[in-house]
């Protein structure tokens, strides 16, 4: 496993709007500092210095335990102060705006700014708006880099790399972000993506962004090293794009029996929270190719290497 | 510039096998089975392992070893404004430290900020209930109340010059070199 | 008071004039175009060498937002961004609030437009009652108080018997039925161009086939019909395949572009920023290619901004969230120079054709040539005046526009309403007498 070199590669002073913004040696320092950050949380004592005296605001407009947790538990391991400010995010309700909330916030002068929407682009946005440095924890249907980290760091640790291995992700791929993340970050590491779902949640341009596309489960888990199944959400049974959850079971769910054709040393994934017996069997997901509760687990040491990579002097920065 | 080699490899090995009976000495058996090498990364690391081959050498004693990243305990963390964050490596000490005797391990002794953020990494893991010190080179200019236990070799050196220490596990040859003028 | 225009080139397609010409304005109408004409006891003004000097600019796709809206854009504010692109008349969408839809509402918006006394201002009425796509509207009532066309624009007319209906009564007036062609079962919730580049963005798409959908139902009405429908804002090479294909049947269909498409696409959406949201939306440079091929070979009659004036607050919001549009009468001249004049798609007459002539046959209204006894309602042209867009000093009340800090070549040199100077360009060296004219 290759060790980045001291290099120029750096993240200080940046935000992570999305993997798209990443080069190679970007995503390897993450991957890297992930390493040492895993460590930390075996020890008794869970926490450093690192971010001590920083303040960083969990800014979350769509209800997510799991990954808010995950920042949290982020953050304070590195002892920074945190702070959680849940919005309510309607496009119906005439509240405050995204930027004057943001603008409010940064009245407590935030070293950092977590930020999850249901627009896309909101981190965009907030990144011309704010001082703070932002981290997109995932907006809309556009990125959810520190997922697309994660999935990395746990296929890495597993498979020892990246480069080369037949990776397949399947589900509700128009509208899901950690498609998209998960997508940028594979093809830019050298490994081999294969794209899958109904035609009706088949976007257009995943060719073009290096994919293999195919409406059929059993030719994207033939031979792969990584199969990634997306959370197919119920509100798509109810509209135009897939019929009923058996239906989608039947053509699109993971079970024993279809990952066989898999390798033999085959891992599954999902970034939660599952729906069993749509996207995935419980036998899967509980089996022994499952990595899924790993992923968890690293989404700590990946959400750490970030904080820590993308704070450094921010004042300084800003003037 | 000039270079001055301080310390050749032979006088390397010699200086840590003298070090290594200086520990032994200090660790009669009753408390050598509490004794646990710990080395600072980059470079104690493979001097923690050295002198843990040359103590089980003279005594046959397994001293447990590890090594520490102290980066994150650096004072000067958040503080520079340019540049990027200090790579962090990994942490990997195998056994409890609790009640044991310490002993950090690190290539060069300079200012003493190194040393007090591994004390402070040290203490986040457990209570030792000793910390002493090894260090291959004491170039003075302390900032800090820290004094090492075991000295390689004093060398005084001005702030201007800089003191490398290579060493065959990473650098591919055993030797220390000072460049610049000693004004 | 009579007035001589002296100096500049005249391009008149109409009056196949493309050459050096002087034009005698009395009383506000055109009294005599000619070579070297003798100024007698008329005033003379000269303009810059270079000038060229066109028949007015009409752009018969804006939205002045009065009544309702007046934080983006009122009557006044709309007239006086219009003369500051050059353009002496506008024509302007029903969506205000209330919808113009009767003979109230058309009669208060000409009362604002004289009121202001700028570019002329052309009313155009809504199909159906608050454009709700049930009730027709009292269309000849409407042309009575100075509506020149229906459209339910901000909306596709609402179903295939609506559309049938509004053409046959329309026709009855000959007045064109504008849509604003999109299907809305096939829209959904879309905000950007269904592609590769608002997949990769995360933005639900609208897809082409949803214009051109409506465009091939509006062109088969008004087959059937017999009346005039005219394709607003088309942005789709499918769309212009379906407007060729009936225009060789003999269906008297017509079209519009807009300037931001023929010169942005979907790639300009990187970042979210709002003031690339419109619908129709940015597309694909295929579709771009398409476009400027039909402005090119003719199959594109009008181009027309679809002025779209929103708040600062309004676009300062989350993409999905921004409202749709952007402004265009200050930006169309500069971006029509550069991007089509200049690099030789299309000649000055023909620009003239697209600016002035085919609006006004199309609205029915007078202009698009400087006969003698018609309003002098003249724009001057500066073609290779150095341009650089600045969204915070546009006239326009909104600032919304794409093209902040473009460099462009070409430029409106000042504006004439019946005879009167209503706007003259400050980066222009003007000699004596070019001053704004009082009413």
């Amino acid at each position: 496993m290759a060790k980045t070199a001291e290099s120029s590669v750096s993240l200080t002073g940046r935000h992570l709007l999305g993997i798209a913004d990443l080069t190679p040696g970007e995503i390897a320092l993450v991957l890297d500092t992930a390493d040492a950050m895993k460590e930390i949380g075996g020890r008794a004592i869970k926490k450093v210095p690192a971010l001590r005296g920083r303040t960083v605001i969990n800014l979350f407009f769509e209800p997510s335990t799991r990954t808010r947790m995950s920042f949290e538990i982020a953050e304070k391991r590195l002892s920074a102060d945190t702070l959680n400010f849940a919005a309510a995010s309607s496009s119906l309700s005439k509240g405050e705006t995204l930027i004057d909330t943001a603008r409010n916030l940064e009245a407590m002068a935030p070293d950092i700014i977590v930020v999850r929407h249901a627009s896309s682009g909101a981190a965009h946005l907030l990144s011309r708006v704010c001082r703070s440095r932002i981290v997109n924890a995932g907006d809309g249907m556009h990125e959810h880099p520190t997922q697309a980290l994660l999935d990395a760091f746990t296929i890495r640790e597993r498979k020892g790399r990246l480069e080369g291995l037949k990776v397949a992700i399947v589900g509700d791929l128009a509208h899901s972000r950690v498609l998209r993340s998960n997508l940028l970050l594979l093809t830019k590491m050298g490994a081999d993506v294969t794209a899958c779902g109904p035609a009706t949640l088949l976007p257009p341009g995943l060719a073009e962004a290096g994919a293999r596309v195919t409406t059929s489960l059993d030719e994207a888990v033939e031979g792969a090293d990584v199969v990634m199944m997306l959370r197919v959400q119920h509100e798509r049974m109810q509209g135009l794009f897939l019929p009923s959850v058996r239906e989608y079971f039947t053509l699109f769910g993971l079970t024993e029996a279809r990952l066989r054709r898999a390798k033999d040393d085959v891992i599954v994934m999902h970034p939660g929270p599952m729906n069993r017996g749509v996207e995935i069997d419980s036998a899967v997901a509980d089996g022994p190719w499952s990595v899924i509760l790993d992923q968890v687990a690293n989404g700590v040491a990946v959400r750490m290497a970030v904080l820590y990579l993308m704070a450094g002097d921010s004042h300084e920065m800003a003037s | 510039m000039s270079s001055v080699v301080a310390l050749d490899a032979e006088r390397i090995t010699r200086s840590l096998m003298r070090i290594a009976h200086e520990i032994v000495e200090k660790h009669p058996s009753d408390s050598a089975a509490s004794l646990a090498l710990v080395g600072i990364r980059q470079r104690g690391v493979p001097l923690a392992r050295r002198l843990a081959a040359n103590i089980q050498s003279i005594t046959g004693l397994e001293v447990p070893t590890g090594a520490l990243d102290i980066t994150l305990y650096r004072d000067d963390l958040m503080r520079h404004a340019v540049g990027h964050q200090p790579i962090v490596r990994s942490t990997d000490i195998p056994f409890s430290i609790d009640d044991k005797r310490i002993v950090l391990v690190d290539d060069v002794l300079y200012t003493g900020r190194t040393i007090r953020a591994a004390i402070d990494a040290l203490i986040d893991f457990g209570r030792p209930s000793v910390i002493q010190l090894v260090v291959l080179v004491d170039r003075g200019h302390r900032e800090l109340p820290i004094k090492p236990d075991y000295v390689g070799k004093n060398i005084p050196t001005s702030r201007q010059q800089s003191v490398q220490v290579r060493l065959q596990e990473i650098d591919g040859k055993d030797e220390v070199v000072i460049d610049g003028e000693n004004r | 008071m009579k007035w001589l225009l002296k100096g500049g080139t005249l391009i008149d397609p109409v009056a196949g004039i493309n050459g050096a010409r002087d034009v005698l304005v009395e009383h506000g109408r055109i009294a005599r175009v000619g070579s070297d004409l003798p100024a007698g006891d008329a005033v003379v003004r000269e303009v810059p060498k270079g000038t060229v000097i066109v028949p007015g600019l009409i752009d018969m796709h804006v939205h002045l937002r009065e009544p309702g809206q007046e934080h983006k854009e009122t009557v006044a504010t709309g007239v006086a961004s219009a003369v500051a692109g050059g353009f002496t008349a506008v024509a302007c969408m029903p969506n205000t609030d209330p919808v113009n839809d009767n003979a109230g509402i058309t009669g208060y918006i000409l009362k604002r437009a004289a009121e202001a006394n700028l570019a002329r201002v052309y009313p155009i009425g809504a199909v159906s009652l608050g454009s709700k796509g049930e009730q027709l509207t009292e269309i000849g009532d409407l042309k009575r108080a100075g509506c020149v066309a229906i459209s339910d624009d901000g909306r596709p007319v609402a179903n295939a018997l609506l559309m049938r209906r509004a053409l046959e009564y329309a026709g009855m007036f000959d007045m064109p039925v504008i849509d604003h062609c999109e299907d809305a079962s096939l829209k959904g919730d879309g905000v950007a161009h269904e592609g590769p580049k608002s997949a990769m963005l995360g933005l639900k798409g609208l897809p082409a086939v949803a214009e051109t959908l409506i465009v091939d139902r509006g062109i088969l009405l008004s087959e059937v019909t017999g009346s005039r429908f005219h394709v607003a804002h088309m942005s789709v090479a499918t769309a212009l395949r379906a407007v060729r294909e009936g225009k060789s049947r003999g269906v008297r269909v017509t079209c519009e572009v807009a300037p931001h498409h023929f010169t942005l696409t979907d790639a300009a959406l990187e970042g979210y920023d709002t003031n690339t949201k419109m619908n129709p939306p940015l597309r694909e440079m295929s579709d771009v290619e398409a476009m400027v091929s039909g402005l090119a070979d003719g199959s594109i009659d009008v181009i027309a901004t679809d002025h779209a004036p929103h708040h600062a607050d309004e676009k300062a919001l989350e993409f999905d969230r921004a409202p749709f549009g952007i402004v265009g009468l200050e930006t169309a001249v500069p971006l029509c120079f550069d991007r089509l004049v200049h690099k030789g798609i299309i000649s000055l007459p023909r620009l003239v054709e697209l600016l002035s002539v085919n609006p006004a046959r199309i609205l029915g209204v007078e202009g698009g040539t400087l006969r003698e006894g018609a309003a002098a309602d003249i724009t001057l042209l500066a073609p290779d005046l150095r341009t650089r867009i600045a969204a915070q000093s546009l006239v326009s009340k909104s600032k919304n526009t794409p093209f902040d800090g473009w460099e462009l070549t070409g430029a409106p040199a000042a504006t004439i309403v019946g005879g009167r100077i209503v706007y003259v360009n400050g980066a222009v060296t003007w000699p004596t007498g070019w001053n704004l004219d009082v009413a």
